[in-house]
């Protein structure tokens, strides 16, 4: 599971600085959207597996018994993908602003306030 | 209980939320905006206060004991960076009063600000690195639409820049933390400085170590990750600019101190040497960048940039007089740098441009004006007695005493250079006769007390620091100590003994 998932990270940050390179507003875009799906996943991932069972104390018993499913990094990841849902859509509001308004999506257009 | 940790969080919060109920009335949001950035200095005073007499003050939100539950804590070093901000934001929101222009009033701008300061207050009080993380995100996320508010053409380029960068750094930082927590199993700041000490693998350490550098040095903005600062920081209207170019970085630059001296203190050999050449390439580079610029406001860009360095450099030296030089310097920097950006906003409205070419003859005009740039101007450049020189001396004295005389002979050569590039601004739009002619773009009435007041203000803030240079020093040597001996940081968050 944990080798399958590296290469499924690897590929998203792959794909996503690939995409990034590109000089499309759209696909920098896409590119962002990837690489913080991987690093969520990698959060998931680097966490570990420590079992499948829902982290809830059994009756009669005082503390959680392994194994159970560390439930931490997916509130980590919760947390990350509200946060990075609410950024892209600003980014996507934002690049099509600066669309209409530079009437370019080429990146290498861009340059007015370069130095 | 004690509250007060979050009040420089809750009250942006509060304001910036009743603003948000009475959306149309532009009045309310200016009243509200002043008020409630003067209530937020005002409480991180009182904490600063009881930071100072007390120690470290921890707040455990619902009473969870520290590795658990979200720890708020203010040490002396993040209690002076929540006054300092404060300051900061309290100049700014009064400024914004004469300087800000009804569309971008009536378009939010006073609720983003003061979401913008309770981010820098959360990321600095923030004892736990996920919250840190989303501490960054709620900067971030008003700083985005603070830089894009007024929708120009340049404006809508600059945002470009600094959103995808920022955005990248956001999600080396989330990776850095994903493994971060796959290796010591915990996200509490005080909690992990313990559980990195047993982690027997230098390798994936310094790996982490390095991905914090990236993410936070594109923060920071330090060399070679800070291009898209002078792309962007003279593109919004220049109060935006003067907030983000007082706190931005820096809060960047806490994250660097606050995570290289708690948690990777390992190899400092590798990773210290590493951000001590880096500092000495980001001052030069900054420097050498403004010499090159002919716009008030992108020279001013480039030496936020070049003073990154003076800061990084006193972490990467790591002595306790480092960091005290560090911290003074920080602070300094904050106001000097704040009040520069401030002043080119009145030279812009006096005059109608800021490129230095058509500026002129403001010396003539405006000749308290010219007193009030040359205070942090010259501040900037470190000229005894003002701020900026005790801080360099600091950081030069703890680098000859280390021995690292390419480091302090940097920073010698890039103070001149500051002076020069100040000198230059000075020469051209205070001192040579007004190249454009009369009544062309220019306004006779002076400005407001409005735009005024915090500009004296944070200059007297300058001036004060240099006079009072010595109990202000020993302040920032107390801080420092308290950076440099991490085991009273996590005895206040963990209680007892680790």
């Amino acid at each position: 599971m944990e080798t399958v998932l590296a290469v499924v990270v690897g590929g998203l940050y792959a794909a996503g600085i690939y995409l990034m390179l590109r000089r499309s507003l759209v696909k920098l875009l896409f590119g962002l959207a990837l690489m913080s799906h991987a690093a969520n996943l990698l959060i998931f991932t680097a966490a570990g597996f420590h079992g499948e069972a829902p982290p809830l104390v059994p009756e009669g018993s005082r503390a959680l018994l392994p194994p159970y499913a560390d439930p931490l990094p997916q509130a980590l990841i919760l947390t990350a993908i509200v946060i990075s849902f609410a950024v892209l859509a600003f980014g996507l509001a934002l690049f099509r602003r600066a669309y209409s308004e530079v009437g370019t999506d080429d990146l290498d257009q861009m340059k007015a306030t370069d130095t | 209980m004690n509250l007060l940790p979050v009040l420089p969080i809750l009250i942006p919060l509060f304001t910036a939320s009743s603003m948000l109920v009475a959306w149309r009335s532009r009045r309310l949001h200016r009243v509200l905006g002043a008020a409630g950035a003067l209530c937020n200095l005002a409480a991180a005073i009182a904490l600063f206060a009881a930071v100072e007499r007390e120690g470290i003050v921890v707040l455990r939100l619902g009473n969870w004991p520290a590795p658990f539950g979200i720890v708020f804590v203010a040490d002396l070093f993040a209690a002076i960076l929540v006054a300092a901000s404060a300051v900061v934001g309290a100049a700014v929101a009064v400024y914004s009063l004469g300087g800000m222009d009804p569309e971008r009033e009536s378009f939010g701008y006073y609720p983003l600000l003061h979401i913008l300061l309770m981010g820098v207050s959360g990321a600095f009080l923030s004892g736990d690195i996920f919250n840190l993380y989303v501490w960054f995100e709620v900067m971030l996320i008003a700083s985005f639409v603070l830089l894009a508010l007024g929708g120009e053409k340049e404006q809508m380029e600059g945002a470009i820049k600094y959103v995808t960068l920022n955005l990248v750094s956001s999600a080396i930082f989330l990776a850095a933390v994903g493994i971060l927590y796959g290796t010591a199993g915990t996200l509490n700041l005080a909690d992990l400085a313990v559980k990195l000490r047993e982690v027997d693998n230098p390798g994936l350490l310094n790996a982490l170590a390095m991905l914090f550098l990236v993410a936070f040095g594109i923060k920071a903005a330090i060399f070679p990750l800070f291009f898209w600062l002078p792309a962007s920081y003279h593109t919004p209207h220049v109060a935006v600019s003067a907030v983000l170019a007082g706190l931005l970085t820096k809060v960047g630059v806490y994250a660097l101190i606050r995570v290289f001296t708690l948690l990777f203190v390992r190899d400092p050999a590798f990773t210290h040497g590493l951000i001590l050449g880096l500092a000495g390439v980001t001052m030069i580079t900054g420097v050498l960048g403004a010499a090159a610029q002919s716009d008030f406001r992108r020279i001013l860009s480039f030496h936020i940039v070049s003073q990154i360095g003076y800061m990084v450099m006193g972490l990467g030296l790591l002595s306790p007089l480092a960091l005290a030089g560090a911290i003074y310097f920080t602070v300094h920097n904050i106001m000097a740098k704040t009040n520069l950006f401030l002043v080119s906003g009145i030279v812009q409205r006096d005059s109608g441009r800021l490129s230095l070419a058509d500026l002129g003859g403001l010396y003539k005009d405006r000749p308290a004006l010219s007193a009030l740039f040359l205070i942090p101007a010259l501040s900037l450049a470190g000229v005894p007695p003002l701020s900026g020189f005790f801080g360099k001396l600091a950081l030069v004295r703890a680098g000859l005493e280390l021995r690292s005389y390419p480091i302090v002979a940097a920073a010698l050569a890039v103070s001149l250079l500051t002076l020069f590039s100040m000198t230059k601004i000075w020469a051209e739009a205070f001192w040579k006769p007004s190249p454009m002619p009369e009544a062309e773009g220019r306004r006779r009435d002076p400005a407001p007390a409005t735009l005024y007041a915090p500009v004296i203000a944070m200059a007297a803030v300058t001036v004060a620091m240099g006079l009072w240079a010595e109990p202000a020093f020993a302040l920032a040597q107390r801080a420092a100590a308290q950076l440099s001996d991490p085991a009273g940081y996590i005895r206040a968050v963990l209680g007892g003994g680790p």
